[in-house]
């Protein structure tokens, strides 16, 4: 039988502050390229408090990192509560299977589905890869599992089923523009409790996405958190521009980032001005989130940055987390 | 039809440094019309060897022979009188045309001079592109006649990933630019009105058919020789 989830789906904290109809606020952790796990527990005291909950990255940009259920499991013990990235790249469906089974006897709550970036940029280009499943199924799986106690093969549970929160991702610059809104709204049907969209730097063109997600109704039956970031420097803003496909950030925001440094001979403080300057992009970034009809929260990805968390969360006014009972 | 390609110069030559007669095997079919194993290919690999190995100092007797299809035992039949001859059979069939000489004679030592490639068709002249994976259990008619199996990079049936961009794969770089199957599959379904299809959620798929599966055949009773 299902634990006692007081009509919650997983009873996790960011179900609870969602359905509470707070504003959410979620973060990332990335687990280290090593077995340290001295550096998961250092990032989480960063983390926590601050959010409420943190997506421990499961091999991203398919580059070898920590497992994200080992990572997810330390978190638990620190008290950042995890939400637990799985990808259909490195995993079929036996493996993924039993993975949520232990990430749930670990005490994981929330778990993001997601189809991975493809090996060919990662250090392990020359792998196999997996897709048994994608994401749209994987999310079918992880819903079977919790709400009809069944294996994807359709095979009762018996015993203690793993009841997740479940979120995917979207997003809304990717091609084509015009169906990402229906993907969206398939992710939901397909079991999606909650969605995190990639970085968002065109204000405009995001909030097109979501008036067409709206239209279709899709923001009553999942929760919209917006993704945000920090920039470091006008050269990372730069990068994205030009060189990361499907990410949309405006020359505005470049100008913001170059014109940031302008004049200051110190090589750290003119560092220090642009890390100031992609704090404050960022933390309007959230209150034009605020206003935005459908968005539930907002997804703070600080990659490598996990410092500037909390100042983002303090300067947004997202502070202190409520907590829900 | 199956797409194939030569194996390098030096590593078909080292492939055969062994042997001191070899029989250059080609096929008339698939890998006639993709320009890899054909009479053609045939004739100017082995003058090439021929030339190779006399520059060497190591002169190799290399004869030639092409079949109508190197996959059906009726055809190699045409070659078993002179197969015994050679030490060395250099295949530049497919895999299969490889398998079918190994198996049909089993004394045979054979090597592959192709590198087998995929399922596919010449889209120009010269340039050719994966079509199908045999997956066993075709789904063409829910995405536009486009096969995401095949056709994207991560064999998604509900796509397009969030990679997509510009019409183009995730996986594409400044030199190799790979079509992103669900943006054609969309478009070309959105175009049309079948909205309806792409909203339909395909659930995971049975590999069983697949290679996944394991080995996999075909048995017809109706087209069996009646056993005695
Ligand atoms: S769906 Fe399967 S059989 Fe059909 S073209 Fe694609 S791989 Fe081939
Ligand atoms: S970009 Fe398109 S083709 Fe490439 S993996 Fe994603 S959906 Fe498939």
């Amino acid at each position: 039988m299902a634990d006692a989830t007081n009509g919650y789906k997983s009873g996790s904290t960011l179900e609870k502050v969602l359905r509470a109809g707070q504003f959410a606020a979620t973060a990332e952790l990335g687990p280290p390229k090593n077995a340290d796990a001295e550096v998961i527990r250092k990032k989480a005291a960063l983390l926590k408090g601050y959010c409420d909950g943190a997506n421990i990255t499961d091999n991203q940009t398919a580059i070898v990192r920590m497992s994200s259920i080992a990572a997810a499991a330390i978190a638990v013990r620190e008290g950042l509560e995890p939400i637990m990235q799985m990808t259909c790249r490195d995993r079929n469906r036996l493996a993924m299977q039993s993975d949520i089974l232990g990430a749930y006897a670990l005490g994981i709550r929330n778990l993001l589905c997601l189809s991975g970036d493809h090996q060919q940029f990662g250090n392990h280009p020359t792998a196999k890869n997996v897709y048994d499943l994608d994401s749209m199924s994987l999310l079918q799986m992880v819903k079977g599992l919790r709400d009809d106690n069944r294996f994807q093969c359709g095979e009762e549970i018996k015993g203690v089923n793993p009841r997740f929160f479940i979120g995917a991702a979207e997003n809304p610059f990717a091609d084509p523009f015009e169906f990402r809104p229906y993907r969206l709204a398939k992710k939901a049907q397909a079991g999606a409790d909650f969605i995190q969209t990639q970085l968002i730097y065109n204000v405009p063109k995001f909030k097109e996405f979501m008036k067409r997600v709206v239209d279709l109704g899709v923001h009553e039956k999942v929760y919209i958190l917006a993704g945000v970031g920090p920039l470091k420097t006008a050269g990372a803003a730069k990068y994205m521009r030009d060189q990361v496909p499907g990410m949309d950030v405006p020359d505005e925001i470049v100008k913001r980032m170059e014109e940031a440094g302008k004049g200051i001979e110190d090589k750290k403080a003119k560092a220090a001005a642009a890390r100031e300057e992609g704090i404050k992009i960022c933390v309007e970034l959230i209150q034009q989130m605020r206003e935005i009809p459908g968005v539930a929260g907002v997804h703070i990805m600080a990659i490598e940055w996990e410092e500037a968390v909390p100042i983002i969360a303090e300067k947004a006014g997202l502070l202190p987390r409520p907590v829900i009972q | 039809m199956i797409v194939a390609e030569q194996k390098p110069f030096e590593e078909i030559k080292a492939k055969i440094a062994k042997a001191n007669k070899v029989l250059v095997v080609g096929c008339g079919t698939c890998v006639t019309v993709c320009f890899a194993g054909g009479e053609k290919e045939v004739g100017i690999l082995a003058s090439s060897l021929r030339m190779a190995t006399k520059i060497d100092g190591n002169p190799k007797q290399i004869d030639e022979v092409t079949v109508q299809r190197q996959c059906e035992w009726e055809y190699l039949d045409t070659i078993k009188d002179r197969i015994g001859e050679y030490d060395l059979v250099l295949s530049l069939g497919c895999g299969i045309g490889v398998q079918a000489i190994a198996e049909h004679f089993p004394e045979a030592r054979v090597v592959p001079g192709l590198n087998t490639s995929f399922l596919g068709l010449p889209v120009e002249q010269g340039v050719w592109e994966e079509r199908c994976a045999a997956c066993g259990n075709c789904i063409l008619d829910l995405t536009g006649g486009i096969c995401p199996i095949a056709r994207c990079s991560k064999s998604l049936l509900n796509g397009p990933c969030g990679g997509s961009h510009d019409g183009k794969c995730e996986i594409s770089t400044p030199d190799r630019v790979v079509e992103c199957a669900w943006d054609l599959i969309v478009k070309k379904l959105m175009a049309r009105g079948e909205l309806d299809k792409l909203l339909e959620i395909q659930p995971a798929k049975n590999w069983q058919t697949s290679r996944d599966g394991g080995p996999r055949r075909i048995a017809r009773e109706d087209l069996m020789l009646a056993k005695e």
